[in-house]
């Protein structure tokens, strides 16, 4: 069962068609999007979650949002939240476990305890009481990274895991993407840089409002492909 | 010597205070501090049209339920109007506030003219309403403002989890399966409740100050939500309590006056507090 299986997906902005008739199952593993600025790359993140309208079909797992829901991860883009919310890194990666709280919002220990085991899983364990406001990009990158961890999703969406972050970050990430694909996760990522595609993903979805092509990195990701993709002015 | 008057409005106040300063929290969070204002405004012509339509009646065009419920539903009209304008995509939202809080404002001044010309003496205390006027707080509205605060502490206590999600990534905990709408509509109506109970003591203009000075001085002070929130509602309480005991000592300051001056100072405080 793919964990992501979509069906003519139309997107548009206003008259404007954003993504037209995009038909793309993903396969299990690491999977990368890919396309020029204005591709509609977050546009079908957010489609797929339902975050913005949208027409077609959209299956995870084999069942619907709803039904599947405790299932996916997401990661949005980093700029989308207010960074001088009065929140330690922690409480933010436990607002992941928000679903299984109390009703006054005091975790119980075994969440807090599954927070900052995500926390340290991206190197963050001893800046788990620090103010958000007060950590660097890179940081706060991984603090929203630990928040998908926390999540326990076997699918994960993010939105530039690796954008704007610093090379140590970027090695760090990159190695909890490993590890969530050798676990049996899936993770569909949108991604920028191109000379690093073949290294860390198996699979990529080329994207230019419509599907340009899909499938293994091997067999999708060529000089042709990429020039179809972004046109002729990047064809290096 | 402290009279048995003096203690009403103190108790009123205070209770105002907390109920606003719990829920100006997550406004402030929010970012819905402007709208809240545009809430206060639009209430006017609603109160106006209480009064208006009290006279006709025959009932007492003074009694403050009724021109309380003429206010809530103004406000929420000019809540839907400025959401309707932004919805059109032709104004930005910060426009649409302008152009709906001046527009109800105008009417509704408009409006008290009108009433102004009638005989018995319709309008007496109607133009209270736009700069407050806590001093003539009847035992019976303070024990109002005590529940009203009761009932806000109990929601936001109980919405916590919910509103802290909502505040700060409404995505993320739409994923998650929070009714973000429903979430956002219950915040909402927290805020036009406070705004509509603060206008007889501190008057349409002054009255998102009770929402958003102790909510920012809160955020100030401290590193995380339920700190914030907490002190928050503590410094509206408070704000409350010197500013009636201030104007009680002052004849001729205006309560709601007073209460916004006291939080104010406690803001530049905590502003200084933090630079040093």
């Amino acid at each position: 069962m793919a964990p992501l299986s979509i069906n003519h997906l139309n997107v548009f902005y206003g008259e404007t068609p954003a993504l037209a008739d995009i038909c793309w199952d993903v396969a299990p593993g690491l999977t990368a999007i890919i396309g020029p600025n204005g591709a509609g790359k977050s546009t079908l993140l957010k489609a797929a979650l339902g975050l913005i309208p949208s027409t077609g079909e959209v299956r995870f797992f084999g069942t619907t949002l709803d039904a599947a829901r405790a299932r996916i991860g997401y990661l949005p883009q980093r700029a989308s939240v207010d960074w001088d919310f009065p929140a330690s890194a922690l409480d933010v990666v436990a607002m992941a476990r928000t679903p299984r709280t109390r009703w006054w919002g005091a975790l119980p220990r075994r969440e807090r305890e599954a927070a900052r085991a995500a926390l340290a899983e991206v190197g963050m364990a001893a800046l788990a009481e620090r103010p958000i406001g007060q950590l660097s990009g890179g940081q706060q990158q991984r603090v929203f990274l630990a928040r998908c961890l926390a999540q326990e999703a076997d699918l994960l969406l993010m939105d530039e895991p690796l954008a704007a972050v610093d090379a140590a970050t970027e090695r760090e990430i990159i190695k909890v993407l490993q590890k969530l694909a050798t676990t049996g996760r899936s993770v569909v990522a949108v991604h920028h840089d191109l000379a690093s595609v073949p290294d860390i993903f198996e699979h990529a979805l080329m994207l230019n409002g419509r599907v340009v092509a899909a499938g293994r990195v091997a067999d999708v990701f060529t000089p042709a492909m990429i020039t179809t993709t972004y046109g002729a002015g990047l064809a290096a | 010597m402290i009279t048995h008057n003096t203690l009403v409005v103190v108790l009123g106040c205070a209770a105002l205070g907390v109920a606003a300063g719990a829920v100006g929290c997550f406004a402030l969070l929010r970012g819905r501090a402007l709208l809240a204002d545009a809430m206060g405004h639009a209430a006017l012509p609603g109160v106006v049209a209480a009064a208006l339509l009290g006279a006709w009646w025959g009932t007492d065009p003074r009694a403050l339920p009724p021109l309380l419920i003429g206010g809530a539903i103004a406000g929420a009209l000019g809540l839907w109007a400025v959401q309707a304008l932004s919805a059109t995509g032709r104004i930005r939202q910060d426009a649409a506030i302008a152009v709906v809080l001046a527009s109800f404002y105008a009417l509704g001044v408009v409006g008290l003219s009108v009433v102004q010309a009638m005989p018995a003496g319709a309008q007496a205390g109607l133009s209270h309403f736009i700069l407050g006027q806590a001093a003539t707080m009847r035992a019976e509205d303070a024990w109002a403002a005590g529940l009203l605060a009761l009932f806000c502490l109990a929601s936001t206590v109980a919405l916590f989890p919910r509103l802290r999600a909502l505040c700060f990534d409404a995505e993320f905990a739409a994923l998650q399966g929070l009714n973000i709408r429903r979430t956002d509509a219950a915040l909402m109506g927290l805020i036009l409740l406070v705004c509509i109970a603060g206008l007889p003591a501190v008057g349409l203009v002054l009255v998102v100050a009770l929402l958003v000075l102790p909510a920012a001085t809160a955020r100030m002070l401290n590193q995380r939500l339920p700190g914030m929130f907490m002190a928050s509602a503590a410094l509206g309480g408070i704000s409350g309590v010197l500013g009636a005991l201030l104007s009680a000592g002052h004849a001729g300051w205006p309560t709601g006056a007073a209460v916004v001056l006291v939080g104010t100072a406690f803001f530049v405080a905590s502003l200084m507090l933090r630079r040093a």
